[in-house]
């Protein structure tokens, strides 16, 4: 078995007293998408924000494509091609939706520190810009200012920033929220084909886009990862079932 | 072409018009009342890049306006006299080459001050971009070399190939044609990748983090293209007044530099421009009423800030767009 793109070992941090991230261990595969569920509080985005490099960690590995990216800050390991989307939404708010997206095909093609060729007469950041985009479906949207979009819109220009990027990994907190049924259930269709071009550490809470499309489900209580498995599995731990789920579930 | 740059266009050649109706009507007081707009104008717009830009709220930009203003009156100072400089080199009446060295020298400064202050951000970026001013400030007053508090007199305005300097049009010419460069350079960079990964950092440093690109570096080198810019102005400022004295290090010019930009518009191209226009216009036409002028500036920054925050540019142009 290959080995796997992004390998978390024993990864530890504490606020104080609280430990946020308790001694988690979880690997993302190649082709496969990988939920990560838990409680409000649990530690997810704290988990995602030390992965991403916007956290540090107290201690433990954080391994990319096989590299320690522990001494990496974010702009480095977004460069190695995590592609990360926010729990609130982090976009250019003045920049037009084009124009964010064209910020990481411009990371992506290397250099920013070009003084004179204007931007937007630029093919070469404009086109790759419009097709990522048109992958979320927000081609008609794309000459509005990013504060203008609205809430799901957001979170599918994020989605199109990650793409544009060039991602090799995929780590998305809480994409569907704020989203309509509709747009959770475009963006649970999306998803799914988005695996084959990169795997997908996903935090969410709409559990029914969780079970439709997890691969494997790890549940973070309390910092600490209580079970992995296939969402059967998942579906019908005991323990899960009283921390989360509920009996009713 | 928007709105925007037809409007700025139209500031710059009516700052060109200015002298020369001045001229036709025997007024050629007001063409050196066109050329200080010019320089300040120029000035601005150096800061614009950082602070329009870049969201870099420098309050020390003075330093790099006054070691433009030294550059001038060491080098000629030095030609004045026949002695060499520093490191055996000679001193220059030559504009280009005092501009050269100005813009080099507060690059260089610039790079040392951005290396430490770019670190931080908000007001305690605000706080060590004016201690650093503060130094240089002090500095030129206790270097007796040079003048010290009382400062170095030019006394014959330096020289342009091919231009008579002396005349005021041509000094104006020369200055608008510097204005008009750097006004340029702000518009190319404004739409160019440096200037995009430069204003999405001042909108969202983790977006930008998060894209892969770091902000600082950005910053740095747009905090030194920003003070060279301001230097060539000192320069040039220095050349006006055929004097340089400490005071182009004050704090007091580092606010002036902001004011300019906040009552034309932040960020914008021609910002700086109807910014200087609308400050050195009140300073001379409530000057000579009342000393206090700058109570009455106060008053209409105050409800710039209230109620038009994009100043004159953000009234006449509307809201910038970006494309």
């Amino acid at each position: 078995m290959a080995e796997p793109v992004l390998e978390i070992r024993n990864l530890r941090k504490s606020f104080g007293a609280l430990k946020a991230t308790d001694d988690v261990s979880l690997d993302l595969k190649a082709g496969e998408i990988h939920a990560l569920i838990g409680p409000n509080g649990a530690g997810k985005s704290t988990l995602i924000h030390q992965i991403a490099g916007s956290l540090k960690p107290d201690s433990g590995e954080i391994r990319f494509e096989g590299r320690d990216v522990k001494p990496l800050d974010m702009a480095a390991r977004a460069r190695l091609g995590m592609g990360r989307t926010f729990q609130v939404s982090s976009l250019a708010p003045e920049f037009s939706a084009l124009r964010n997206v064209m910020l990481a095909v411009q990371a992506r093609a290397g250099s920013s520190f070009r003084f004179f060729k204007p931007v937007m007469r630029d093919g070469s950041l404009t086109e790759p810009a419009r097709e990522a985009l048109a992958r979320v479906g927000l081609s008609d949207r794309a000459n509005v200012p990013a504060a203008e979009l609205s809430h799901g819109e957001r979170r599918q220009l994020e989605i199109a920033i990650a793409l544009a990027l060039g991602a090799r990994a995929f780590l998305l907190d809480e994409p569907m929220a704020g989203m309509g049924p509709e747009g959770s259930q475009a963006l649970t269709a999306f998803l799914d084909g988005l695996r084959e071009e990169a795997p997908i550490l996903l935090i969410e809470h709409d559990m029914d886009a969780v079970f439709a499309l997890a691969d494997r489900i790890s549940v973070l209580v309390y910092g600490r990862i209580v079970a992995t498995g296939t969402v059967e599995e998942i579906r019908n731990h005991p323990a899960v079932r009283e921390a989360y789920l509920g009996d009713g579930a | 072409m928007t709105r925007e740059t037809a409007i700025s266009i139209l500031f710059v050649l009516a700052l060109l018009a200015a002298p020369f109706a001045a001229q036709a009507m025997g007024e050629p007081f007001y063409i050196t009342l066109a050329t200080r707009i010019a320089i300040l104008a120029l000035a601005a717009t150096g800061l614009n890049i950082a602070l329009g830009l870049g969201g870099l709220v420098s309050f020390g930009h003075a330093a790099f306006f006054g070691i433009g203003g030294y550059a001038a009156g060491i080098l000629v100072t030095h030609a004045f006299n026949g002695e060499p400089l520093l490191g055996g080199l000679p001193g220059t009446n030559q504009m280009i080459v005092i501009w050269i060295t100005g813009a080099l020298v507060a690059g260089l400064v610039a790079a040392l001050i951005g290396l430490i202050s770019l670190r931080t951000s908000g007001v305690y970026f605000i706080m060590i971009t004016l201690a650093f001013a503060q130094m240089i400030y002090y500095f030129a007053i206790s270097w007796p070399a040079y003048g010290g508090e009382d400062g170095l007199s030019i006394y014959v305005r330096n020289a342009f190939p091919g231009v008579n300097t002396l005349a005021p049009m041509s000094f104006f010419l020369i200055c608008f044609v510097l204005l008009a460069a750097g006004l340029v350079l702000f518009a190319l960079i404004r739409a160019s990748r440096f200037g995009a990964a430069l204003q999405a950092g001042r909108q969202n440093e983790t977006r930008l983090a998060a894209v892969g690109i770091g902000p600082f570096r950005i910053r740095l080198v747009a905090f030194v293209l920003s003070a060279m810019v301001t230097a060539v102005a000192g320069a040039l400022f220095a050349d006006l007044n055929r004097f340089v004295s400490p005071s182009m290090f004050s704090w007091h010019m580092s606010g002036e530099l902001i004011v300019l930009i906040i009552l034309g518009g932040v960020g914008r191209l021609a910002g700086p421009l109807a910014g200087a226009v609308v400050y050195v216009l009140f300073e001379f036409a409530l000057g000579g009423v009342t000393e206090h002028w700058q109570l009455f500036l106060g008053l209409i920054l105050l409800a710039v800030v209230l109620f038009a925050r994009g100043g004159v540019m953000g009234l006449v142009a509307g809201r910038a767009r970006h494309g």
